[in-house]
């Protein structure tokens, strides 16, 4: 048994004593022990914990065997993908409100996470203010139907020409710019789109923003004295909102995945990988950029009017900086590409805190240690595609780290 | 002094060394030699820690130092002029040599050896001022000599010094490198003009594909008939 | 006139607290080229430590007696408190992504910087908390425009700053270790300079300098709320790339720059939407001049 995790773990202890005492522990002049002291228990608990399987199990050289798939009992995978089938589309029969909401969530986050796949994953531009394009889309419709009564089915084509002409706009000043110096810009015209719309009080209403956005309609046939005629509804509740998602997100998954494998895909993955060889190879490197925030701005466009449209009420506050960095991080656990993964990374971002909600105002605290964790444990997200793992563990090597 | 034991590194799954072995005695002057991408700077990166090999051992004045990090291995007294010099480019010559002191601690020590390195370079002195990055290929590779010198290393690494010089500044450099030998540094020299190389060095390894294919006293080497095709340029 | 020489105090003003910031922002991204989100939460934190050293003083009856000791501790204290979170921020979230892609590393630091706004949120409150109103009287009039003692203060604390992290980075051993780990990680480690120590060095000089901030935002604006960290941070972090990020010298400019901009945006144009044209000036600058006003001093890494 070597000292070193022991002394380690006293470290830690007295680390975490320094910064929290002055937050916890020191108020009107008195120093109060019981907040810092009720952590700190928590603290070593936990730190225990660790020693415990840092010195037992692991000084008996017992790891926890890594999941072994070969031998695995495997159904065949097409009665897998039949049941998921089944299980996605009676989903809003089964569960009860909360439930559909939380499924909807998932989905809008999976169109979100699509969308800027294509600009983070695929033509590898960090763009941290993605959800602007979500908020063009969702104001687009929220305005037209209420100013103008226009239906949903009319305004969703004109959310996504707004939307890419927006990610046009914005896309083009950012185009000759570096990574990290794209991902501030974009940042800075997310928050200009959202301080615009807390502020243009006249158009957006402002913080209040804008109510009685009227739900999608649809016609259906009824024979009424033997002819047939055709009446109205408005698909209000939660289950028609759910499969009016889940269109929408399978269409966007059809369109990724078509993109994947077509010309313009791998022309997206030349400009990620070497700009200047893709340019000296005929890629038309700006225009395919641009094309990439434009297609990943309709997406969000798509994503927003259904949002709109499903909470019948928009203001800014559905559109901070913090939603572009939960998309962002979607992508990333999905491990940048594929759309299994990017599924997955939805349902653990948008469940996640759900589940914290039994910690009730500890959840987002939970949710940003969550975070930090997951990315320390799993650097390249929950699904990598395969060329990426070993891209990283070449990277490694050449790091020298065994 | 040195002891490389038949080491494997890995460039991702590219198998850069398989299986190098070769030793440096103290106050030699050893080359290596061999054609571009034969392994010859994969093997003083493994030596000096930045990479670590999967097998084997590397031991230098009787100590393993096969994992050790770089930083600590430098503090061991190696020191390594690297392929491209790597000059720190902005920071100015003076600041350059006193990077290459970093591990020595007193104040006097460190403004002698700087005045030694100005003595064998006097023209590292006129730019001492200079951003290390506006210095010409030679003058670089003078910084980078220099600069390795300031610890007063016990073993330096050279990774090719004659890369893209003109020829009378590549003869200045060996002729420095023999003047460094001479007051008591051991060197271990990469190089791919096998002609200067094995004219200075006492012992000589050939390199090709990541294995030793040849070594021995650098004279007999430079009479072999098949170094002289390969790398002498002599049909 | 009066209104213009009265913006130009509270610009700089502004300007040197936004420059203390982007400072922190600039070294850590010249070093290990991370967009350190959770440097606006450093900043917030020395805000916090001000308030609470200055209350607990306060309530002791102790900071009416010595108020400028008061003053120093509030400082002191906060440099060291957040110079103990930088570190562990460092070593349990940007630490094990040395290698990783820089993504990963970046959202990490998001992750942190929710963790550490919400974690004050629940230690002090969701409501802003005052500083004692000791500091704020004094002040002189020069031909109608008002200069308070607290501005005079800050620009001066933040100028006497700026003067100690040049001349540490450019005289001393480890300010220079620091730069040459940040121009080449590699070469740096062959000659022997831990980068792992010189990585923490450069958090701590940040953070240092942020909580410097933090207590001067507390003093100005008389008051310190959990997610005040947020929008100066983005502001900051605008004001390093507009410099030219990794360049000290730019981070101090284009932190000028910013907190200019915003106070006569405020004052002549519309002051809600001062944020909007710092951004504008941002993204016009990087238009016309893709590295920065004073250009930067980082290798170009993808993401």
């Amino acid at each position: 048994m070597s000292p070193r995790p022991l002394l380690k773990f006293v470290i830690v202890l007295i680390w975490a004593f320094i910064l929290l005492f002055p937050m916890l522990g020191i108020e009107e002049g008195r120093f109060v022990w019981d907040r810092v002291l009720r952590v700190m228990a928590v603290i070593t608990a936990a730190g225990m914990l660790v020693l415990i399987y840092h010195y037992l199990l692991k000084g008996l050289s017992f790891r926890p065997k890594i999941f072994d798939a070969s031998t695995q009992f495997r159904p065949p995978r097409r009665l897998l993908i039949g049941l998921g089938v089944l299980g996605v589309l009676a989903l809003p029969w089964i569960a009860d409100n909360y439930g559909r909401d939380i499924a909807i969530n998932v989905l809008i986050y999976v169109s979100l996470g699509l969308g800027l796949n294509i600009v983070v994953g695929l033509a590898g531009l960090l763009d941290l203010g993605y959800i602007a394009f979500y908020a063009v889309g969702a104001y687009t419709y929220a305005l037209l139907n209420t100013n103008f009564g226009v239906p949903f089915w009319l305004a969703l084509p004109v959310g996504c020409v707004i939307s890419a002409c927006v990610g046009a706009f914005i896309g083009y000043p950012t185009l000759k710019m570096r990574g990290d110096y794209l991902a501030i810009v974009t940042l800075g015209f997310g928050e200009i789109i959202r301080i615009v719309l807390n502020n243009w009080d006249k158009v957006t209403k402002g913080p209040n923003g804008i109510l009685g956005i009227k739900a999608p309609g649809m016609f259906y046939p009824v024979v009424e004295n033997g002819s047939v005629q055709f009446a109205h509804l408005y698909m209000k509740n939660l289950v028609w909102m759910y499969y009016l998602i889940l269109a929408i997100a399978l269409l966007i998954m059809l369109a990724v995945y078509r993109l994947n494998t077509s010309r313009i895909g791998r022309a997206w993955m030349a400009v990620r990988e070497d700009e200047t060889a893709a340019e000296l190879t005929g890629i038309h490197t700006t225009r395919m950029k641009l094309y990439a925030y434009m297609l990943g701005a309709i997406f969000a466009g798509f994503a927003g009017a259904f949002f709109a449209a499903k909470v019948r009420y928009v203001n800014p506050s559905s559109f901070i900086f913090l939603e572009s960095a939960l998309v962002l991080c979607i992508v990333v656990l999905g491990g940048m590409g594929s759309i299994p993964g990017i599924i997955i990374g939805a349902a653990a971002i948008i469940v996640l805190p759900e589940m914290f909600r039994g910690l009730a105002l500890y959840r987002m605290a939970a949710f940003g240690g969550a975070m930090t964790a997951m990315m320390v444990f799993r650097p390249e997200g929950l699904l990598p595609a395969k060329r990426k793992a070993q891209e990283v563990e070449m990277e490694r090597e050449i790091a020298g780290i065994p | 002094m040195l002891s490389v034991e038949d080491i494997h590194t890995y460039y991702g799954h590219i198998h850069a060394l398989k299986g190098i072995s070769l030793a440096v005695k103290e106050k030699e002057i050893v080359c290596l030699i061999g054609s571009n991408g034969a392994g010859k700077s994969t093997t003083l990166m493994t030596v000096n820690g930045i990479l670590h090999p999967k097998e084997g051992r590397i031991f230098f004045l009787g100590r393993d130092i096969t994992m050790l990090p770089a930083d600590k291995i430098a503090g061991l007294g190696i020191t390594q002029v690297p392929e491209g010099r790597r000059i720190l480019p902005r920071l100015s010559v003076e600041d350059n040599l006193e990077m290459g002191a970093f591990l020595v601690k007193d104040k006097k020590v460190i403004r002698r050896n700087r005045d030694e390195v100005y003595d064998l370079f006097p023209l590292l002195a006129k730019r001492r001022k200079q951003q290390g990055g506006t210095l010409s290929g030679g003058e670089q590779q003078m910084l980078a000599i220099g600069r390795a010198l300031m610890s007063k290393p016990r073993l330096l690494l050279l990774d090719e010094p004659s890369l893209g010089l003109a020829p009378l500044i590549v003869e200045k450099i060996f002729a420095i490198i023999r003047q460094i030998n001479a007051s008591g540094t051991t060197i271990f020299l990469v190089e791919q003009n096998a002609n200067m190389a094995l004219s200075i060095s006492t012992n000589a390894y050939v390199m090709e594909s990541g294995r030793i294919t040849l070594k021995g006293a650098s004279k007999d080497l430079a009479e072999d008939e098949a170094i002289r095709k390969a790398y002498l340029g002599e049909d | 006139m009066e209104v213009f020489f009265q913006q130009i105090i509270n610009g700089l003003t502004l300007g040197s607290i936004y420059a203390l910031i982007a400072l922190g922002y600039t070294m850590v991204y010249g070093i290990i080229q991370l967009i350190n989100f959770a440097h606006g939460e450093i900043f917030t934190a020395g805000g916090y430590i001000g308030v609470i050293v200055l209350s607990f003083m306060q309530a002791r009856g102790v900071l009416e007696t010595h108020p400028f000791l008061g003053l120093l501790l509030a400082f002191l204290l906060a440099m060291i408190y957040c110079a103990f979170l930088a570190v562990a921020l460092e070593t349990v979230a940007y630490r094990p992504l040395r290698r990783a892609s820089r993504l990963s590393l970046l959202l990490s630091a998001l992750g942190m910087s929710i963790f550490l706004s919400n974690g004050m949120m629940l230690s002090q409150g969701v409501y802003d908390k005052a500083y004692p109103h000791f500091f704020t009287s004094g002040g002189f009039e020069v031909g109608g425009v008002i200069v308070t003692s607290m501005q005079v203060f800050i620009i001066i604390g933040s100028v006497l700053l700026m003067i100690g992290l040049n001349l540490f980075v450019n005289r001393t051993r480890l300010g220079k270790a620091m730069r040459s780990t940040a121009q080449d990680r590699v070469m740096s480690a062959i000659l022997g300079i831990n980068a792992n120590k010189t990585i923490v060095t450069t958090f701590v000089i940040g953070a240092a300098l942020a909580a410097a901030a933090g207590v001067m935002v507390g003093l100005y604006y008389g008051s310190v709320r959990f997610d005040m960290g947020f929008i100066p941070g983005i502001k900051a972090f605008s004001a390093a790339v507009l410099g030219g990020i990794g360049n000290l010298t730019g981070a101090m400019l284009g932190g000028m720059i910013i907190g200019m901009v915003e106070i006569f945006a405020a004052g002549y144009l519309a002051s809600e939407y001062k944020d909007v044209f710092a951004f504008i000036i941002l993204i016009l600058v990087l238009y016309f001049r893709p590295t920065g006003i004073m250009g930067e001093q980082v290798d170009d890494t993808r993401v």
